[in-house]
């Protein structure tokens, strides 16, 4: 499976600044450590200034920090800002879905689908940031 | 969920093993957090898990019927707080021994005050003891709130995947 680039971002951007939730992080070190482009995360952190996940802070030193609840955050919250996991599921059809061949194939689809939701709706970013910690 | 917030009621307990007059309070937290009451089901369960007469060498605790299946609660004095159910199961699906919770359930006025998590800490000391390294659980794929707890202890999706058909 793979994510898109924004949602990538909104990910990096978003345990970066969870797992320190005092700190005060630029776009500009966030972005140098995932190697993504400055201009890209920061409107990634719009988005997620908008639904209260983070919040610009002004001034000297500042920067961007977390304003949500990381263990009630999960990583869907986040990945559905940008893009949707489900399509099937959410009515997003193509061309020869109506047929047999086609319902059969929308059914193995979907059942990857709900798995992978089910799997982004259980994981909160405190438990994200916990499993981060187990890799290092 | 993004930001919602609740207070946790904080209460002394201790975790041992469920005695026969828990049941009641057992099927009353389960009827809570699932609005079914299940009388027969849980009465059976505490048959087959902790009904034995009291071990002199168990510290005045009730033994469980066997040494790898724990039917535990958190108590404080009489008042039940919350309970959790698990054995040592062996070569089912092919598996080595291994641990398999089967129930937890936690009085809502007492959620994310930690109760939870020292019953399965607890449970999980119960199967090292016993010698196993692994414990699993299996969970509706849509009851994402415990199975948030259950990936906040670290628990990812093993090797195994459940199957099933309409007959």
């Amino acid at each position: 499976m793979k994510l898109q680039k924004a949602t990538r971002c909104a990910l990096f951007a978003i345990m970066e600044l969870a797992a320190g939730p005092d700190r005060q992080l630029s776009a500009n070190e966030i972005a140098e450590k995932y190697g993504i482009s400055t201009n890209h995360l920061a409107k990634v952190l719009r988005s997620l200034g908008r639904v209260g996940l983070v919040e610009a802070v002004r001034g000297a030193g500042g920067g961007y920090r977390f304003s949500g609840n990381r263990r009630r955050t999960t990583l869907l919250d986040v990945i559905q800002l940008f893009e949707t996991i489900d399509p099937i599921r959410h009515g997003e059809r193509e061309d020869g879905d109506d047929t047999a061949e086609g319902k059969a194939l929308c059914q193995v689809l979907m059942e990857i689908e709900d798995t992978a939701r089910a799997t982004f709706s259980s994981i909160t970013l405190d438990t994200m940031i916990k499993l981060v910690d187990r890799n290092r | 969920m993004i930001n919602s917030q609740t207070r946790p009621v904080e209460r002394k307990y201790v975790i041992r093993l469920a005695k026969a007059s828990d049941i009641p309070q057992v099927i009353a937290i389960d009827a809570e957090n699932t609005g079914l009451s299940k009388g027969e089901y849980w009465e059976d369960l505490f048959q087959h898990y902790n009904n034995r007469i009291p071990d002199d060498n168990d510290c005045g605790q009730l033994k469980s019927v066997k040494q790898h299946r724990f039917f535990l609660v958190a108590s404080d004095g009489d008042t039940v707080l919350g309970f959790i159910i698990g054995e040592v199961r062996a070569w089912e699906f092919g598996s080595p021994p291994c641990g398999w919770v089967f129930a937890i359930s936690v009085r809502n006025q007492f959620r994310q005050s930690g109760v939870g998590d020292t019953l399965f800490e607890t449970l999980n000391e119960r199967f090292r003891k016993v010698g196993v390294t692994k414990v699993r659980t299996m969970l509706a794929r849509d009851h994402t709130l415990i199975m948030s707890f259950f990936r906040s202890h670290g628990m990812m999706a093993g090797p195994f995947i459940q199957l099933e058909k309409d007959l």
